[in-house]
């Protein structure tokens, strides 16, 4: 027990970035590349050893309990529900959980939910327990850090500082929203509403206790439509180069596709490239997808033409639709055959018989 | 014996029916798969006693010598076309070719703009104006919105005798609803009238220097119909039939649906139905070019004209559209309201859209409205999606609401524009 290793993902609030979908299904149980966000990273964590993952949520949502629990339970790790009775920022949780993440000597992992990566938890460790300091940021290198808060770190990667949105360059590297702590944080925070990247993170570095580890590989923070397909892209490519057997191959699969084995394709389709299709979904014949996703039990009518859209579970596509232009589509949603959606999000069990030529959020 | 004058003006004329009047005089634009002429053609090759149909316009005369042979051919009938030298007026030609339409002395002769679309109950308008006493000229008349008459020659009538006793060419204010459709039967009688029009202008400019010096040029609506409302000798048969003005490009759409329609009586055999093996799935009114080839998994339909020579591939969706001779259209795309050139090209997946501007179907006796390009906003006015002949649209863009002159080739979707 004193030497287990845990991990606390901050799972937070309702994903509002991220509706329609979250109106169906709590954020970490959707499919991002056809497994729940959380399972990414539940897994990495498993792998890395950890046997105990705290899930900290500021709502109850006994749906994904129930599904958690029972994915937990085939992995053979132990899940625990820290609910906050008031959302408690980045660090808040942290000392909601102090009892359970203080039962081991061990680092604890942190992470933010919406992050998709490689997760390199093992090296993250390992780098950790090597410079023997408090805590280790994971950072990764972003083309235009003007539009974040940068890291500073010296040569031996130890930081000095965090710069907000910085206007002349300071440097490339971000807050990746991984972390590694160890349970001796957990007195530098109080139980209130707080941030630990502005409450907590600053003070640690003034000690020189914190160190930074530099995330080679993609990154992504998917926590909303546009940055959900460009994740997809990234995560589709990292298969490529790392597990290429995974992806999809066949007539008319174009580039780095995910097929579910029980998603069925028609005849004279071009699939991809960049396309996830999840359980269950029939695609008919001569549909062209690209930079999509979509999820368990939709349906593509023939000869439509799909460009970034996220399609949502159980949704009839009609034939000759066209959509493109970040489509997000709730659960059920039927789309009348020969219409044109440009853009926009569409909630759960909606009918749509008119085209919509401009984004809009269809009530 | 009959004879039939078809007015089809000339290339300077019709300019709002372009792009599709710019590789094409616009009386030769197919509608419903048979150039717009030919349908009044047609119904004067049905009337049995009718033994000549005279072109009369200005466009050069190698543009209309292959239609004037062919329809020669087909109809057995003697047609000619005669040449202004220079644009005349609608009756400025009449008189010009006066003796042309006397020859063999006929008992009266159809005059009918050639930019219309009826159904041209020809028999019924001259067993009408025979009836008549001393007519000179009797009208076919038809019901428009009161707005709408306003764009149209306005008629007031003798509810009793149908005679014209008041008329207006395009009033400025509310005059009547009943407006002239543009197709007429004249007597010969009616030459005495033009000539004293036509005198009466050539003395004015030749001896009191009023006036123009294209002295020929002579309105019909305003220099001889308005003059003749209230002499008695004018009438009008009132009918409530399908009729429609051709101006726009948008029109054709329009225009196309109601020949098809009218196909289903008179021509069932030029509308496409799916038979054994091999035919594609329509939903009615299609008209098929025999030399088209069209994919069995196309789905064409309601109110779609294909061209001679044109290739539609599989999956392709097509309805409310024409696509004219030789153009192809790749696989899996969707045509809707448009009309796509000759040798037009759209690439698959592909999606070409227009929005339509029909008659308010809720308004009774409205007609088309040919509203301009821009609205007042200069902003365009959501349209018809017309390619030009020779346009080619790149595989899975989108067109919505343009305008495409010919020879184009375009690189990426477009939406409500006109492209050079």
């Amino acid at each position: 027990m004193i030497n287990e290793k845990r991990a606390l993902i901050l799972v937070g609030g309702y994903g509002t970035r991220l509706r329609p979908l979250t109106l169906s299904r709590p954020k970490p149980l959707v499919e991002f590349a056809n497994k729940p966000i959380l399972l990414h990273q539940v897994e990495a964590l498993v792998a890395a050893g950890v046997t105990e993952v705290i899930l900290a949520v500021s709502y109850r949502a006994e749906q994904m309990e129930k599904e958690i629990m029972e994915e937990a339970n085939k992995m053979g790790v132990t899940i625990t529900f820290s609910h906050e009775s008031e959302p408690l920022g980045t660090a808040g949780p942290l000392a909601l959980a102090k009892d359970i993440l203080s039962r081991s000597v061990q680092p604890f992992f942190v992470l933010n939910s919406d992050i998709i990566c490689d997760f390199p938890f093992r090296e993250l460790y390992d780098f950790h327990m090597n410079h023997g300091k408090e805590g280790t940021i994971v950072v990764t290198k972003v083309e235009e850090p003007s539009k974040y808060g940068v890291v500073v770190y010296d040569d031996n990667k130890c930081i000095g500082s965090f710069v907000e949105k910085p206007q002349e360059f300071i440097s490339n590297k971000i807050n990746a929203g991984l972390y590694i702590l160890n349970p001796s944080v957990l007195s530098r925070i109080e139980l209130r509403p707080t941030s630990i990247e502005k409450e907590v993170f600053p003070y640690m570095a003034a000690d020189k206790q914190l160190y930074a580890f530099e995330l080679k590989g993609f990154w992504m923070d998917i926590g909303q439509p546009k940055d959900f397909l460009k994740g997809m892209c990234l995560y589709l490519q990292d298969l490529r180069i790392n597990n290429p057997a995974k992806l999809t191959k066949d007539e008319g699969i174009v580039g780095n596709v995910l097929v579910d084995p029980t998603a069925k394709i028609g005849n004279s389709c071009r699939i991809g490239p960049n396309v996830t299709i999840g359980p269950g979904v029939v695609i008919e014949d001569g549909v062209c997808i690209k930079r999509s996703t979509i999820l368990r039990d939709a349906v593509i009518r023939s000869n439509s033409w799909l460009e970034s859209c996220i399609i949502g579970w159980r949704c009839s596509v009609g034939r000759w639709v066209r959509m493109e232009g970040i489509t997000v589509l709730g659960e059920d949603v039927i789309v009348k055959d020969e219409t044109y959606i440009n853009g926009g999000q569409v909630l759960p069990h909606k009918n749509i018989t008119v085209s919509v030529r401009e984004p809009q959020i269809i009530m | 014996m009959l004879k039939a004058i078809i007015l089809i003006g000339g290339p300077q004329k019709g300019t709002r029916f372009r792009p599709l009047s710019l590789d094409i005089p616009k009386p030769l634009f197919p509608v419903a798969g048979l150039p717009l002429i030919q349908h009044h053609v047609e119904a004067c090759a049905a009337l049995g006693n009718l033994k000549e149909i005279l072109l009369i316009g200005f466009y050069p005369v190698a543009q209309l010598q292959e239609f004037v042979n062919d329809m020669q051919k087909q109809y057995n009938m003697t047609i000619k076309y005669l040449q202004e030298f220079i644009a005349l007026g609608t009756a400025g030609g009449l008189y010009h070719f006066r003796d042309q339409i006397r020859y063999g002395n006929p008992d009266a002769f159809f005059v009918m703009n050639g930019d219309i679309c009826a159904d041209f109950p020809l028999a019924e308008l001259y067993r009408f104006h025979k009836q008549q006493n001393k007519a000179l000229v009797t009208i076919m008349g038809t019901e428009a919105t009161r707005q709408q008459s306003l764009n149209y020659g306005c008629m007031v009538t003798n509810k009793d005798t149908n005679e014209v006793t008041h008329y207006v060419e395009k009033p400025s204010s509310y005059v009547s609803t009943l407006i002239n459709c543009g197709i007429y039967v004249f007597s010969l009688d009616v030459f005495p009238v033009i000539a004293e029009a036509f005198n009466a202008k050539q003395e004015e400019y030749y001896r009191n220097g009023n006036g123009s010096r294209d002295t020929g040029y002579i309105q019909l609506e305003q220099e001889i119909l308005s003059p003749l409302a209230g002499t008695g000798k004018m009438f009008v048969l009132q009918t409530s039939n399908w009729w429609s003005q051709l101006k726009t490009a948008g029109s054709a759409i329009y225009a196309n649906r109601h020949y098809l329609e009218l196909y289903k009586t008179r021509y069932p055999e030029r509308l496409y139905t799916p038979s054994g093996e091999g035919g594609c799935a329509i939903i009615p009114d299609v008209h098929i070019d025999p030399t088209a080839s069209v994919h069995p998994t196309a789905v064409l339909g309601p109110n779609v004209s294909i061209g001679p020579g044109v290739s539609i591939g599989p999956g392709v969706r097509i309805r409310e559209s024409i696509i004219l001779a030789n153009a192809t259209v790749e696989q899996r795309s969707l045509v809707i309201y448009s009309i796509i050139g000759r040798g037009s090209r759209v690439g698959q997946w592909a999606r070409v859209e227009g929005t339509p501007s029909d008659p308010d179907p809720n308004k009774p006796f409205a007609k088309m409205d040919n509203v301009s390009l821009f609205n007042s906003d200069g902003r365009m006015n959501p349209s018809i999606t017309i390619l030009g002949c020779s346009v080619s649209v790149p595989s899975e863009t989108i067109l919505l609401n343009c305008i495409v002159l010919p020879n184009k080739e375009l690189s990426r979707s477009i939406k409500n524009e006109i492209i050079l």
